[in-house]
């Protein structure tokens, strides 16, 4: 070690010394953490999204001078628009805005036929009505009324018994499916129009799956692109 | 100066005077035949230093021309970017069954020439059992029905990288990263020297090699100065997000066409958008990270 090195000044040397003992100094350990904190929760350490995010600088300038004067003007204005729809969305977010279900034209409501008609439980092959119906979802003892609700036609039934309207029908999938349930919730499951920056809309699972065979189905894809050589 | 040199100066213009003069009468010769509009197109500076005013004259001009050349009324927008909203995209490989519609929702949407056809998205099909192997992906497939068995499907578009190296070799500065993210190219500042394509590692960038044709009846009116506008042979382009689209709240044309839901698209820096869910929830990866672009665009696997 050099002969130098001994006299420099480090921090822990001078700790080891405690020059602070008896004299009712805060040790310098906390006074740094408070420095940090301080530091940390102050506006300069913020990062801003001007920071890189490279050149074309104006625009924003402009924007930010746009609101500035607004918010000089009156204060309520400061939060922009976009932003108020934004956090409104919060609240709303269990609402779920769908279109009506996809019925086949004529087919709702269900009780126009089935009213009064005897409710019969057996599972077997439709043959006078919905024979177009193939159940292939989940096992094979599916039936009718795991879903459907035997006394009041025009409503689904929950395993719990409670019934739902069909506009509701996602608490119905969401039972067995709960991780698609989840995202679909969080927007991430299923297709999503509406806004970004403000109120979306939700589209209902059987919109996108028949709910008696849920796989979806294959596309026919639109033309590839031409290849180099095609082009003139 | 020499005293010789000073002699000369005082006897007569020197070659460098001279060749000032020369140019000088050269251009203002040739503008002079030409009218106002014209003249403001050639003399206009970068679109990042206009004023307010300057904007709004380009525009106007622009909207006039295109409203002329193509029939009925035309906007051209510069909606700026937001504060505090970082554009992100993802998209769920677990769901893409590859039927190209957005494709040609992007085309339609952002005005791509048909003829020669330009398309910003590139569908690319993967073979399973091999992974994301981009090196041995098939752009051309065209079977009956998507997905075919044993494979899986890769739409590749601008990544919109947090350091574009498009950007960094621009010789002129005609595309620029905005604040909200977005990468843009300024049509009227691009002489076409295509370093842009060379540098991006994603294939991203296209070139008008002919004068890009679009149906009247088939324009998109709605645009943006650096997005969807009416673009000329030899200038490049590429995807905006939809700039014109998303700057005012909506979701980017490919995110609302696609049948299966596979296209997610938000503002990064809002915790309750589906991206900021995507992140924190699934599996993300993105392309070519060891070439350290940082890419906004994200695929994730939904399961």
């Amino acid at each position: 070690m050099p002969v130098g090195s001994q006299r420099r000044w480090t921090p822990g040397a001078w700790c080891r010394q405690r020059p602070w003992a008896g004299r009712g100094v805060v040790p310098p350990l906390a006074c740094a953490v408070a420095v940090g904190l301080a530091f940390l929760s102050g506006p300069s350490c913020r990062p801003t999204l001007a920071e890189g995010t490279g050149p074309a600088e104006s625009l924003a300038t402009e924007a930010g001078r746009d609101r500035e004067q607004q918010g000089h003007e009156q204060v309520g204005a400061v939060v922009p628009e976009w932003q108020r729809a934004a956090a409104g969305t919060a609240e709303e977010i269990e609402e779920f805005p769908v279109p009506p279900p996809p019925f086949s034209y004529g087919i709702f409501p269900c009780s126009d036929c089935h009213g009064d008609m005897e409710v019969d439980t057996k599972p077997r092959k439709l043959e006078d009505e919905h024979e177009e119906i193939v159940l292939h979802h989940g096992p094979r003892e599916r039936w009718c009324f795991d879903c459907h609700n035997p006394g009041n036609r025009d409503v689904l039934r929950l395993a719990s018994g409670k019934t739902i309207p069909f506009t509701e029908s996602y608490l119905l999938c969401g039972q067995c499916h709960g991780p698609k349930f989840r995202d679909w919730r969080a927007g991430v499951h299923g297709k999503r129009t509406g806004r970004w920056d403000g109120r979306k809309e939700y589209l209902l699972c059987a919109h996108c799956h028949n709910p008696h065979a849920p796989r979806f189905p294959p596309l026919t894809p639109k033309p590839p692109p031409p290849r180099p050589e095609n082009i003139h | 100066m020499k005293p010789d040199a000073r002699r000369r100066s005082g006897r007569k213009a020197t070659r460098r005077q001279f060749l000032k003069g020369a140019l000088a009468a050269a251009v203002g010769g040739g503008l002079a035949g030409c009218d106002v509009t014209t003249r403001e197109a050639f003399f206009h500076r970068r679109f990042k230093e206009l004023s307010r005013a300057e904007k709004r004259d380009i525009l106007e001009r622009l909207e006039r021309d295109y409203t002329e050349k193509y029939g009925s009324p035309f906007s051209v927008s510069a909606d700026p970017a937001r504060e505090g909203v970082l554009f992100a995209y993802a998209l769920d490989l677990s769901r893409c069954v590859g039927c190209r519609r957005c494709v040609y929702a992007c085309v339609r949407e952002n005005n791509a020439s048909r003829d020669p056809a330009v398309q910003w998205i590139s569908v690319l099909e993967l073979e399973k059992l091999k992974g994301v192997d981009i090196y041995d992906s098939n752009l051309y497939y065209s079977p009956e029905q998507v997905p075919r068995e044993g494979h899986f499907y890769m739409p590749v578009a601008c990544q919109q990288c947090r350091r574009p190296q498009c950007v960094t070799v621009c010789p002129v500065g005609a595309t620029w990263q905005e604040p909200d993210g977005i990468v843009v190219v300024d049509y009227d500042w691009c002489i076409g020297c295509r370093y842009c394509m060379a540098a991006c590692p994603y294939g991203a960038r296209h070139f008008n090699w002919g004068a890009p044709h679009v149906d009247q009846e088939d324009m998109n009116r709605e645009t943006h100065y650096l997005g969807n506008r009416p673009r000329y042979k030899g200038v490049v382009e590429k995807c905006t997000f939809c700039i014109q689209r998303v700057r005012r709240g909506r979701y980017p044309a490919c995110v609302e066409i696609c049948p299966v839901g596979a296209r997610k698209f938000g503002n990064i820096l809002d915790e309750k958008s589906e991206i900021n869910y995507v992140i924190r929830n699934k599996r993300v990866f993105i392309l070519k990270e060891e070439i350290n672009t940082q890419p906004k665009f994200y695929y994730f696997y939904g399961i």
